[in-house]
């Protein structure tokens, strides 16, 4: 299974400083759901180790338990040669272990200086001694080479600007460990660039970094080693240079031909049609496509290339600036949801939690939720509870839900049966284009087959589909035909041999891999 | 033989825990204050007194009802008291001059002063309606900043004295008045909660409130109107306090400014002891029915034990902390059940 043998992986090792730290055998499970599995890993003082996955393989848990901010079920852990236990994130910290996660831990109302002190303030006599921190601040932002003032207040401030507090919050005490967490999502070139220098710099002082990201440019451009995980396992490590084929195979894996139904494919008339779409946030510029009756179309690319706001524009969850979106040849352009659900549109969001689910009521309401004003579930006024009752149950059998009691609240399912319950949902309606957002997130094998084979019966049925997904594997096997985004843009359209891997990579990334 | 007693015991303790699961709190606390006040005092236990008690909760069931809409969309109604105040004073100045003018159209004046009143106490929460609906404020400043607008209007009109001048007709039917036995003010409430039932539990209407306060998000992408479900919930508090505000002028013979003042509290705290969420989405019209009725039963428990009523506000304001923390306590229970 692994690519690499353990020889030249010792080898790897051996070449490099000692191991400022090392974790053995780390376990990890939420509610039952194993997310890391035995993983070993390592970091050595002056190096840049690369954490590669895709979504969901456990990169984020593997941080955030080397940050202090959750505790491992299993494992040992090494730092600079004595065992330890890490007990929070300020214990990981006074030990010089600092994390820079994606999502801020910044006070927006607050000022950059208050953030970057934020918890270990400086005081003298009882009181906060504002120009000692104001100095400090300074300091490190100078040091840093940020043009940021310390006394901007974080919420006038770009995401960028934001991403470089946060980075510079790191650097307030003395680092040994730095961990950043996909730190150019959000920067431009030249603030990458500045990154990247200060990340060469601080190597020459002996810090050991964690780097994660989606960009293979990048691994190349400042790694020097990579360790790649799937399904919550280590699947190994190499050396940065590895080749990018290489990488794609033990980022995803086996063909999983077995999880995917084979269906036949008879594409209708047309049924969306978006033409030069743009939405007014930006996400999503000059883009068209056509999803036809009777289709599975997908949309490829990675977190923040505008795949999801394309559901959302559909579904008049986002405004739109320019452009039209067309279903069945009717203008849509801006209606909103009820209307959308009333012309056929169905729109199934990526958060069961968030947006999907009443997490607190019996999941039979929401099933029944958006289908409350149809015959089948009320009369006048009045809600028809037996009527709802029974076909709630019929739909609950129907997609095998587990246990099956409609009455039981959402939030005592596990993830697999919460999308199920989603699913059920979109039953209950006349529905003639599911857009479906990731439909297979957080959930066990067994129900991603049963999801599949349901989107495939949809499409069977003549029902139109458009999968948006950020899994490689569901995008190559189960829509016929895919779009490529890249930050916004369409990459590229693909269809049989064109479809695999590498191509929708390679255009994921746009070229900067090239 | 010996393994048996703890044995039987833990089934026991198991039934209360399941008990306390299902039910929250409040029927151990109405069982615990009946107990309680029985031994302090003969006169609690009797049927006479039990129906007082019915009669005094019925103004506090209607308020904390509307309440519960409110609640049940994840905000809340601080201006309840302000409504109770606009009501009686606009319906008995309404209903005072219409009787003065036409002094033998009797029942014409009786009604003018009740639609007035209700209707000027119902707009309070549609103006609420459209804050929080339509401008988007947040309920917590919405209601705060029309329970002051609304008083001082009350004042304004009154200049702080009691209107007086209704017919004496009004508060012989609607405050002291009994129909096949029963008081009419009991009677009114009854049929207005029944309704109100069968809005929550059988309407869409009802299923929007609990859907929009369970998951807005997931509401709107469901196709439910979720402004018009955060404005119906505000009108409808105003409506049912309104109603409970014509009825206890019509119990006090004089319109008053300051009738409502402890009622924001106090309905906020009949809801949470009967297992309203405070973030929306879950309650029972029926539970908060009876957490009225508890919180009528302690007052009239304390007054027959000679608490003094200033202290009867403390003992109040400790109960719905105290309701609070039981319920936080439930929430975990619930959840380590589930493991």
């Amino acid at each position: 299974m692994t690519v690499l043998d353990c020889k030249k992986l010792r080898e790897v090792s051996f070449e490099m400083g000692p191991s400022l730290l090392e974790l053995k055998g780390i376990s990890k499970s939420f509610s039952g759901a194993l997310v890391l599995d035995e993983v070993d890993f390592s970091v050595d003082s002056g190096e840049v180790h690369v954490l590669f996955g895709e979504n969901g393989a456990g990169k984020s848990t593997l941080i955030s338990i080397i940050a202090g901010a959750l505790s491992p079920d299993k494992g040992v852990f090494n730092f600079k040669n004595n065992q330890i236990d890490i007990y929070s994130v300020h214990h990981a910290r006074s030990l010089g272990i600092s994390a820079v996660f994606q999502e801020f831990s910044l006070v927006p109302q607050m000022t950059v200086e208050e953030n970057l002190f934020l918890g270990s303030e400086i005081s003298r006599f009882g009181l906060l001694n504002k120009q000692e921190a104001h100095n400090q601040a300074k300091d490190i932002l100078d040091r840093l080479g940020f043009d940021l003032k310390p006394n901007q207040r974080i919420d006038f401030l770009s995401r960028a600007e934001q991403q470089m507090v946060e980075i510079a919050k790191a650097f307030r005490d003395d680092v040994s460990v730095l961990i950043l967490d996909e730190p150019t999502a959000s920067l431009t070139e030249k603030e990458t660039e500045q990154l990247f220098d200060l990340i060469n710099l601080v190597k020459q002082d002996g810090v050991g970094i964690i780097y994660i990201t989606h960009r293979i440019s990048e691994i190349r451009r400042i790694g020097d080693r990579i360790t790649v995980l799937r399904d919550g396992k280590k699947v190994g490590t190499a050396a940065a240079d590895v080749p990018e084929k290489e990488l794609v195979r033990m980022m995803t894996g086996k063909v999983f031909d077995q999880i995917f139904p084979k269906i036949d494919f008879k594409p209708g008339r047309n049924v969306l049609e978006i033409n030069n779409l743009a939405t007014q946030n930006g996400a999503v510029q000059d883009l068209s496509l056509s999803v036809n009756k009777g289709e599975i179309v997908g949309i490829a690319g990675l977190v923040g290339s505008g795949k999801s706001d394309i559901g959302r524009a559909c579904f008049g969850l986002l405004d739109i600036a320019s452009g039209q979106i067309r279903f069945d040849g009717m203008d849509i352009s801006g209606n909103s949801p009820s209307q959308m659900l009333d012309l056929g549109l169905y729109y199934i969001p990526s958060d069961r939690r968030d947006e999907g689910l009443i997490m607190s009521r019996p999941s039979r309401e929401s099933v029944s939720m958006s289908a409350l004003s149809s015959p089948d579930f009320s009369k006048g006024l009045f809600i028809r509870l037996e009527q709802e009752k029974k076909k709630v149950n019929d739909l609950a059998g129907k997609m095998n839900l587990q246990p099956h009691n409609i009455e039981k609240a959402p939030s005592m399912f596990s993830g697999g049966n919460q999308q199920k319950i989603m699913l059920a949902k979109c039953l209950t309606r006349k529905v003639r284009l599911f857009v479906f957002d990731e439909p297979t997130v957080g959930v066990d094998v067994g129900t991603r087959i049963a999801i599949y084979e349901f989107i495939a019966e949809l499409s069977m049925n003549g029902a139109a589909i458009l999968v948006i997904s950020s899994d490689l594997t569901e995008i190559l096997h189960l829509p016929k035909r895919v779009y490529v985004m890249c930050r916004g843009h369409l990459s590229a359209e693909l269809s049989g041999e064109a479809l695999n891997q590498e191509t929708v990579l390679e255009h994921c990334f746009g070229h900067e891999a090239a | 033989m010996e393994a048996k007693s703890p044995k039987s015991r833990n089934a026991i303790s198991h039934y209360i825990r399941m008990a306390f699961i299902r039910l929250g709190v409040l029927p151990f606390l109405l069982v615990a204050a009946i107990i309680i006040f029985t031994a302090l005092s003969d006169n609690f236990l009797t049927g006479r007194n039990l129906l007082n008690v019915v009669r005094q909760s019925t103004y506090l069931a209607l308020v904390a009802v509307g309440q519960m809409f409110a609640l049940l969309t994840g905000g809340f109604d601080l201006s309840v008291g302000t409504i109770l105040a606009i009501t009686s004073v606009v319906g008995a100045l309404a209903m005072a001059t219409a009787y003065s003018f036409m002094p033998d159209a009797l029942f014409l004046a009786i009604a003018i002063g009740i639609i007035a009143g209700v209707l000027a106490g119902t707009m309070i929460g549609v103006v609420n309606g459209i804050g929080v609906a339509v401008f988007d404020v947040s309920p917590f400043m919405m209601t705060l900043g029309m329970a002051s607008v609304g008083f001082g209007i009350a004042l304004y009109l009154t200049g702080g004295i009691p209107v007086y001048g209704m017919p004496i007709e009004f508060g012989d039917i609607f405050g002291f008045g009994t129909f096949l036995g029963l008081p009419v003010p009991v009677l009114v409430a009854f049929l207005l909660i029944l309704g109100m039932y069968i809005v929550v539990d059988r309407t869409r209407l009802g299923r929007h409130f609990y859907a929009v306060g369970g998951n807005i998000k997931a509401a709107h992408l469901s196709g439910i109107n979720t402004n018009r479900t955060l404005f119906l919930a505000y009108v409808l508090s105003g409506f049912m306090a309104a109603i409970s505000g014509i009825l206890l002028t019509a119990r006090l013979d004089s319109g008053e400014a300051n009738i409502g003042a402890s009622m924001p509290l106090e309905s906020i705290a009949a809801c949470v002891i009967a297992g309203v969420s405070l973030r929306g989405g879950i309650g029972k019209v029926e539970n908060v029915v009876l957490g009225a009725l508890f919180i009528g039963i302690v007052q009239n428990g304390m007054n027959l034990a000679r608490i003094e009523s200033y202290l009867q506000i403390v003992v109040i304001g400790l109960l719905l902390i105290f309701a609070v923390i039981v319920d936080r306590f439930r929430i975990k229970l619930v959840a380590s059940c589930q493991d």
